[in-house]
């Protein structure tokens, strides 16, 4: 067989290196594999998720077996995702998988980001595969919200309703650019099938293309490393592909696969049928986006009554926190290299790993960065955590408000900190602290001697 | 050699699951059981490959060279190539401009069809279907007489003939009069005490549907905007920032209740003319 295609396509010098090629061997290399591989297994059941579901507005009658919603008028929609999970064999397993995969897609992308950052591995030459990992997360969000709004329940309902008002709060081209989007005044007709095909077609096909650039610059350029014996910036030191990473990576793939298989049989996601159908009229309370959301909708929770119209012209309160905050966000992430280029004056090739605490500045900017989206993801759940701790929740919004300008600079200030004195005392973080141990002499006192 | 054994019965462990897992599919399928069985079946598998490579293989490390890519390199010869397409040609840069804009043109053209996407927005952000004298409905369909409304509850109401409407929705509910503190314009508008506004919330559209009938306040559950109906629902906490526009009430010779007209301002969250 190997020899068959060979012979046919002439392979053998390129097909003997590519098998050779060196992978360095550190765990936080595979973080980025686990993403790949909750791709293929989100293609793999959502394939089978296709064959059920229809894109369809039409309003049915419910007349399944789940008894509380029987009678009711639902959308086609609708009716074919309580088929799938009720009358479907093995259906119901499938959506739970799918969705599980999808929240660790996002999940595991966003830390191979922030691994990517926080080790310097974007630097030059590796700018152009930043923007395009960052365009990657940027589908994937996308396909986040548009796949958990297909089912039209009520939840969904809430969110394309929420993201229509950010889309019409912009100035100007607001009211024209909802009405294209939606094709009319929420709620529309129109809007389910339209996020069938860009859930189905247009932003896998774009995720896929990409991850083949993606894939192809990184075999290009040959991986990064970290520093250690016998590693240079000219070099790479590391397994060979075959066999070890290969099999390696097949470990990978069916771990993540099997991980996600357990929690979409035994952990229940996304309910629908607790949720019931959309209906313009009712909201679900409480009402929570799935994780990966939840930054925004706390952001627009915190953000004071502040509408200002000046010479006729109103910024709607939606607008800043719901679509300027993301944009401007989303544009230092994704021009971060550049912007670190210009700051460091470090133009030079970098293909030798940082340790985070080599550099405290860029440390201390990404600790920071991620606690503010700490707080908001928090604050987009403030009903629940008044709930809970029984709290009335406006104390919470101005819990979190104060929160949102304090805890970032202060974890900030705090990171910088320990990096310098980790950088300066060159210990491990997780060794152990000392570089001596306390022996009891035979006088029955104490002596310290180095640690063998 | 015992690394080798516990890899060859995680592959058999693996094979026994996916026999079991087709079992339970053939035999009517259960959620948890497909979910443990393919977990097991996987997990097999991953168990297997990664003691295989940790364990069974002796894998050396090894040292590749990178190849220096120094700037400029390489590029001398790609823009040899590029220049080919040149050679012949007298004016270049009109020759270029002219096919760039054709270009772009061309992609203009195409693209200015996705116009048919949606209609003009228009005056209809500021208008719903309430006209002066049409009844308030419930969601039924069903006509109500002011003391129909709870004091303690509210209904959905809605122009009769449109039950459902998104745009139109707005709740009914009912105070003593002599709590009211309207804007003196809308004196007329809550006869014995009932007050119907836009249930949609003026911050991100979602509908208005708690009420704190104890403290008389409107709460939307999505961002917490709270809004005081004793005072023309305004906006007392949360970041909503336009009142819930009312809608102006009366009751006919029948004694139900119908709309005096439409609602006092645009309803629905806030875009840039939302006060033209």
């Amino acid at each position: 067989m190997i020899r068959y295609v060979e012979s046919r396509l002439g392979l053998d010098s390129w097909g003997r290196r590519a098998l050779r090629k060196v992978f360095p061997d550190h765990w936080s290399f595979l973080i980025g594999e686990i993403a790949l591989f909750c791709f293929i297994i989100l293609v793999a059941t959502g394939t089978f998720l296709t064959l059920f579901y229809r894109p369809d507005a039409a309003v049915v009658t419910y007349e399944g077996p789940y008894e509380p919603l029987r009678g009711q008028e639902v959308s086609a929609a609708f009716d074919s995702v309580m088929r799938l999970s009720f009358e479907v064999r093995a259906g119901l397993v499938m959506r739970q998988i799918h969705h599980w995969a999808a929240l660790v897609f996002v999940a595991s992308t966003v830390v191979h980001m922030c691994r990517v950052f926080f080790t310097g591995a974007f630097r030059r030459p590796r700018e152009l595969n930043w923007i395009v990992g960052f365009t990657m997360l940027m589908l994937a969000l996308g396909l986040g919200f548009t796949g958990y709004s297909l089912p039209d329940d009520l939840l969904s309902g809430t969110g394309l309703r929420i993201g229509y008002s950010a889309l019409i709060s912009i100035p100007f081209a607001g009211p024209y650019i909802a009405s294209l989007a939606f094709g009319g005044e929420f709620p529309t007709e129109n809007v389910i099938s339209r996020l069938f095909v860009l859930h189905v077609m247009l932003l896998p096909g774009l995720t896929i293309a990409l991850l083949g650039a993606h894939l192809a610059i990184l075999w290009r350029q040959k991986h990064t490393q970290y520093r250690g014996p016998g590693r240079s910036e000219s070099n790479v030191v590391g397994k060979g592909l075959w066999p070890y990473q290969a099999l390696l990576s097949l470990g990978v793939m069916a771990l993540t696969a099997a991980v996600l298989a357990l929690m979409g049989g035994l952990v229940q996601i996304n309910p629908i049928w607790l949720y019931g159908p959309f209906d313009a009229t009712t909201v679900s309370a409480p009402s929570q986006p799935d994780w990966y959301m939840g930054w925004l909708d706390g952001a627009t929770r915190l953000f004071p009554p502040w509408e200002p119209t000046v010479f006729g012209v109103t910024i709607p309160s939606m607008f800043l926190p719901a679509v300027l905050l993301p944009g401007l966000f989303f544009t230092v992430v994704a021009l971060w290299p550049f912007i670190e280029r210009r700051l460091t004056n470090d133009a030079a090739e970098h293909h030798l790993l940082d340790s985070p605490r080599d550099e405290p500045g860029r440390t201390a900017l990404g600790v920071a960065g991620l606690l503010f989206f700490t707080v908001l993801t928090l604050a987009g759940g403030n009903d629940l955590i008044a709930l809970t701790l029984d709290i009335q929740v406006e104390s919470m919004t101005r819990f979190f408000r104060l929160a949102m300008f304090v805890v970032p600079p202060v974890g900030g200030a705090l990171a910088y900190r320990i990096c310098r004195q980790l950088r300066d005392s060159r210990e491990h973080p997780l060794g152990r602290g000392s570089g001596v141990v306390l022996r009891r002499t035979e006088q029955g006192g104490f002596e310290e001697v180095p640690r063998s | 050699m015992k690394a080798e054994r516990v890899v060859r019965g995680c592959f058999a462990l693996s094979l026994a699951a996916s026999v079991g897992l087709s079992l339970v599919y053939l035999a009517g399928g259960s959620r948890a059981w497909e979910g443990v069985l393919l977990a097991a079946a996987l997990g097999g598998i991953a168990v297997g490959f990664i003691l295989w490579a940790t364990r069974l293989i002796d894998a050396p490390d090894n040292v590749e060279e990178r190849r220096e890519q120094k700037p400029g390199e390489g590029l001398g010869l790609i823009s040899e190539v590029l220049e080919q397409s040149v050679t012949g040609v007298s004016r270049r840069k009109v020759l270029a401009g002219l096919a760039s804009g054709a270009a772009a043109s061309l992609g203009a053209a195409l693209a200015i069809p996705s116009l048919s996407l949606g209609p003009q927005p228009g005056r209809s952000l500021f208008r719903t279907l309430w006209v002066p004298g049409i009844p308030a409905v419930d969601s039924e369909g069903g006509r109500v007489r002011p003391e129909d409304v709870p004091l303690s509850g509210i209904i959905t109401v809605f122009p009769q003939g449109s039950e459902g409407a998104g745009d139109s929705q707005a709740v009914l509910l009912r105070v003593a009069p002599d709590l009211l503190s309207l804007p003196e314009a809308r004196a007329s508008w809550a006869p014995q005490g009932c007050l119907a506004y836009s249930k949609i919330c003026t911050h991100a559209g979602c509908p208005v549907g708690l009420y704190r009938a104890q403290a008389r306040e409107l709460l939307c559950p999505c961002h917490q905007s709270t809004f005081d109906v004793l005072t023309g629902a305004a906006p007392v906490f949360g970041p909503a920032v336009r009142p819930l526009p009312q809608l102006p009430l009366a009751v006919d010779e029948d004694g139900y209740l119908v709309a005096q007209g439409d609602f006092s301002g645009p309803v629905g969250p806030s875009f840039w003319n939302v006060t033209q």
